[in-house]
């Protein structure tokens, strides 16, 4: 981790940017250690009272300042022209890649691939074969970065970007969000697997698995902007959720409601209706935001006393 | 310490205002006279102390920062604080402390000192400048009072205009007020530069830190405004929900990051600039040598303001921009890494055939150049996009702007303390902990910063309050190192507030320096000279072989 903290390359495109990294770090690590040094043999050298030759010290030197211009500008060019002939090879997906779509959201990713197959958080790709991502985020920018791929791209809402990789180790490699998205920004992780050809199309030919309601209320619960405020700790005066459900909720006009599903649904869709006692009516309407097959997960998820 | 024996610290106490004409200090001593000053020592000395709180304040938030993080997992803040306190750490010390930092304290006593002014051009635009910072100041403590602003402090879109629900608003107002302080400030100088130079101050005679001063000038009254429009136009999109930047609303997701970047990338140089110049007048002093080529070193300032304001780009490589924008962006952001590393290298030859003592205020600097160093280096890593790829938000990019803005800029603004504490308060501080608190703050700087070099290789991205448990030890070594980070910071604080009372009484030019600030007595009347000073001869005409007691007088008679 100390000597070489880079995750094993596992791209075809990473071993290309590991060369440049090897370079610029001999290049740059050459200039430090000189200049560290020089700046060291000074010091002592020419310490106050020591007794080195002192005569004629120079105010300049016209060659010299040329050479250290000149010199540090070629070497830059070069290493410009190097890194762009790899940067533009990102931006040069293979004919034959196979596209995949992503889409962002707080705080997940949601995969689709060209058969439909969907999953969350995962996304599976067969060794050898290049993949193309055609992303695009539901809300705020987010980042897709496979470290052992060498791959970052920016994930926007209202376009598509673009990424593509062709996987040369099979295993899982760490997939993260490096766009600060939001609070749960750091728990947007999930897994790139890649798996040899034949493995991979028998996972793709089995159908999708959909996640269980309770878990898909869970997502919703964070992705819709309910945790934003309703969680323990936020900063935002609102009601905690946890659990709610068939609990006596004081009102703000003085009655009293059990907390059931209608209940539940009403402050969802017209959270000016029933106030919960000593809260400022703040919610937005959630209305015509959630289909209801949400509105039913939230409500699963809500019941199930899972909430944080 | 020391080989040769120096009259540097007079035992017998210089006789107070028989000799010296009444000191800056003693111009009245009511809180009144120091709120209504017109006096640009004593701006700056308001200056120091606001700075100085927002400073212990940003940093407070990077100390938590910094113990939430020694656990993978842990809880010390929730998810919630933990964004508002980056957010915060950043926000306060970028504008509140790194921006003002050099120029509103240490440029503000010193311009007209150097050049042989008696007053900034604009002596009460000058205060002005003070109290807007003072009132944006209170804006950013009312928003940490109200619960805080979580977007970061790049206020990237749409997070920040329709997603997040904390004090958005009111920290943009914040850094929108302080924004004018800067310009206010910046306008001051390039006339005061232009138009009070003293007889026979020519450009080519400038201080370099005075050309510091003037470059970052310029680009403070030409990107802050950017700055100011920018967030104006956040608040807009806020506030009325009109499309600007949210793609949902008919706005361009990018078109925000072009324009915080155009601010925000020439606002570096705003930051290190100073920090070059403050090196450029301890370098010289301690070696005893002219400065190494100071044409090429004045050029190269100007070179770096002028390319930093087309280098923006460099922050959106992987932002979805045109790939071919990102390639130019490259190449230009490679060119301007040569002037700075022409002054690395002017630095490094001022010191040979000097007479070099390591006193505390070169420890500071030359700490400065070391650590600029690898912050520059690491620059390059940047600018070549097939790298930045991989490093881009990752905690490489943390540790590298942390080089060049903590190790560079604060290394050397508290070196520009230390060298001109005795002409600002009058008083030496005590040298054997100066000398210790620059050790430590060098030490626990590169112990706190370079593991997270490692972080960022290994591919931990910045922001992130939980991390994967592969990362904690190099973590932990971070967070440890801020703790020798902290203790490093705290003494000088303590023990400069102590020599302002208890130091030994300072002569007029400890250092044996050149400059016409030692020209006068320390500290320095209100009108800064008994007469106009007139200079005759060039900058930096220090002999290594001859110290002291003084040397010769660069002003002749009026």
């Amino acid at each position: 981790m100390i000597i070489n903290p880079m995750p094993p390359p596992a791209s075809t495109l990473a071993p290309s940017v590991d060369h440049l990294f090897v370079a610029m770090a001999a290049l740059t690590g050459l200039v430090a250690i000189t200049v560290a040094l020089l700046m060291l043999i000074f010091v002592v050298r020419y310490r106050r009272g020591s007794k080195a030759d002192r005569r004629d010290p120079p105010a300049g030197l016209f060659w010299l300042e040329v050479s250290w211009t000149g010199i540090p500008l070629a070497a830059f060019f070069v290493i410009f022209l190097w890194s762009t002939a790899v940067f533009s090879q990102y931006y040069r997906p293979p004919r034959n890649a196979a596209p995949v779509h992503v889409l962002a959201k707080q705080w997940m990713w949601r995969i689709e691939h060209p058969n439909g197959r969907r999953e969350i958080n995962q996304l599976h790709v067969p060794l050898g074969y290049p993949v193309e991502l055609i992303m695009t985020s539901q809300d705020v920018i987010h980042s897709f970065f496979v470290p052992a791929f060498r791959l970052k791209q920016d994930v926007l809402p209202g376009r598509y970007t673009y990424a593509w990789f062709k996987p040369t180790r099979t295993g899982s490699f760490t997939l993260t969000c490096t766009q600060y998205c939001g609070t749960l920004h750091y728990s947007m992780l999930g897994q790139i697997i890649v798996m040899r050809a034949a493995d991979y199309a028998r996972w793709l030919a089995t159908p999708n698995e959909e996640p269980d309601i309770i878990a898909q209320g869970a997502t919703l619960f964070r992705s819709a902007g309910c945790s934003g405020c309703h969680v323990a700790g936020s900063s935002v005066h609102a009601p905690e959720l946890r659990g709610l459900y068939g609990r006596a909720v004081p009102l703000s006009d003085g009655s009293t409601i059990t907390a059931d599903d209608n209940y539940l649904l009403d402050s969802i869709l017209e959270p000016e209706k029933q106030v919960v006692r000593g809260f400022a009516p703040i919610m937005p309407s959630f209305r015509g935001q959630l289909s209801q097959d949400d509105l039913d997960a939230l409500l699963a998820y809500l019941r199930s006393g899972e909430v944080p | 310490m020391n080989a040769v024996p120096r009259a540097r610290h007079h035992d017998v106490p210089v006789p107070p205002e028989v000799l010296h004409p009444k000191s800056y200090l003693r111009e009245g001593s009511t809180l009144w006279s120091w709120l209504t000053t017109r006096d640009h020592k004593r701006i700056a000395l308001l200056y120091m102390i606001s700075i100085t709180f927002f400073f212990f304040i940003g940093g407070a938030a990077a100390g938590l920062i910094r113990l939430q993080l020694m656990s993978a997992s842990g809880n010390l803040v929730n998810d919630r604080t933990y964004t508002e306190l980056f957010t915060a750490h950043g926000i306060i010390m970028v504008w509140f402390f790194l921006i003002p930092s050099i120029p509103a304290t240490l440029g503000n006593f010193l311009v007209p000192l150097m050049i042989g002014a008696k007053e900034v051009a604009f002596p009460r635009l000058n205060l002005t400048s003070w109290y807007i910072y003072t009132f944006g100041g209170l804006l950013v403590v009312a928003t940490l009072l109200s619960g805080g602003v979580d977007t970061g402090w790049t206020f990237y879109t749409p997070l920040s205009t329709l997603f997040s629900n904390t004090r958005v608003i009111l920290a943009a107002a914040a850094v929108f007020v302080v924004g004018f302080s800067t310009i206010l400030t910046g306008l001051n100088f390039i006339v005061t530069v232009h138009r009070l130079r003293a007889p026979g101050m020519g450009w080519f005679r400038l201080p370099l830190f005075v050309w510091s001063q003037y470059t970052t000038s310029v680009i403070m009254v030409l990107a802050t405004p950017v700055l100011a429009m920018t967030l104006l136009l956040m608040a807009f999109e806020r506030l009325t929900r009109i499309g600007i930047f949210d793609p949902a609303l008919g706005g361009d997701p990018l078109l925000f990051q072009h324009l915080f970047w155009f601010y925000s990338h020439p606002a570096v140089y705003i930051m290190v600039l100073p920090a070059m110049g403050v090196a450029s007048e301890i370098i010289p002093c301690f070696a005893r040598k002219r400065v190494f080529g100071y044409r090429a070193m004045a050029y190269a300032m100007l070179a770096i303001g002028a390319f930093g304001f087309l280098v923006w780009g460099h922050h959106m490589f992987v932002s979805g921009q045109s790939s071919y924008a990102s390639e130019v962006f490259s190449l230009l952001s490679f060119i301007v890494a040569v002037p700075s590393a022409i002054k690395v290298f002017n630095w490094t030859a001022t010191l040979y055939k000097g007479s070099i003592e390591l006193a505390a205020p070169m420890i500071y600097a030359l700490g400065f150049v070391v650590l600029f160093l690898i912050g520059g280096l690491t620059g390059l890593w940047l600018a070549a996009a097939a790298l930045d790829v991989d490093l881009h938000d990752t905690y490489f990019v943390i540790a590298h702007f942390h080089y060049i803005m903590v190790g560079g800029t604060v290394m050397a603004y508290l070196g520009g303390l230390h060298f001109w504490w005795p002409k600002i308060v009058g008083r030496m501080y005590p040298e054997r902990w100066a000398r210790i608190a620059a050790w430590l703050i060098f030490i626990g700087f590169n112990l706190t910063f370079y593991p997270q070099f490692l972080l960022g290789l290994a591919g931990m991205p910045r922001r992130y309050h939980h991390y994967l448990a592969q990362f904690q030890l190099l973590n932990q070594l971070s967070s440890t190192g801020a703790g020798v980070l902290a203790l490093g910071y705290l003494l000088p604080l303590v023990y400069l507030i102590w020599a302002m009372r208890r130091g030994q009484r300072a002569p007029d030019n400890p250092w044996h320096a050149t400059g016409l600030e030692w020209h006068t007595s320390s500290p320095p009347p209100k009108e800064n000279f008994e007469s106009l000073p007139r200079v005759s001869g060039l900058p930096y005409d220090y002999q290594p072989t001859s110290i002291g007691p003084e040397p010769p007088h660069p002003a002749g008679p009026p």
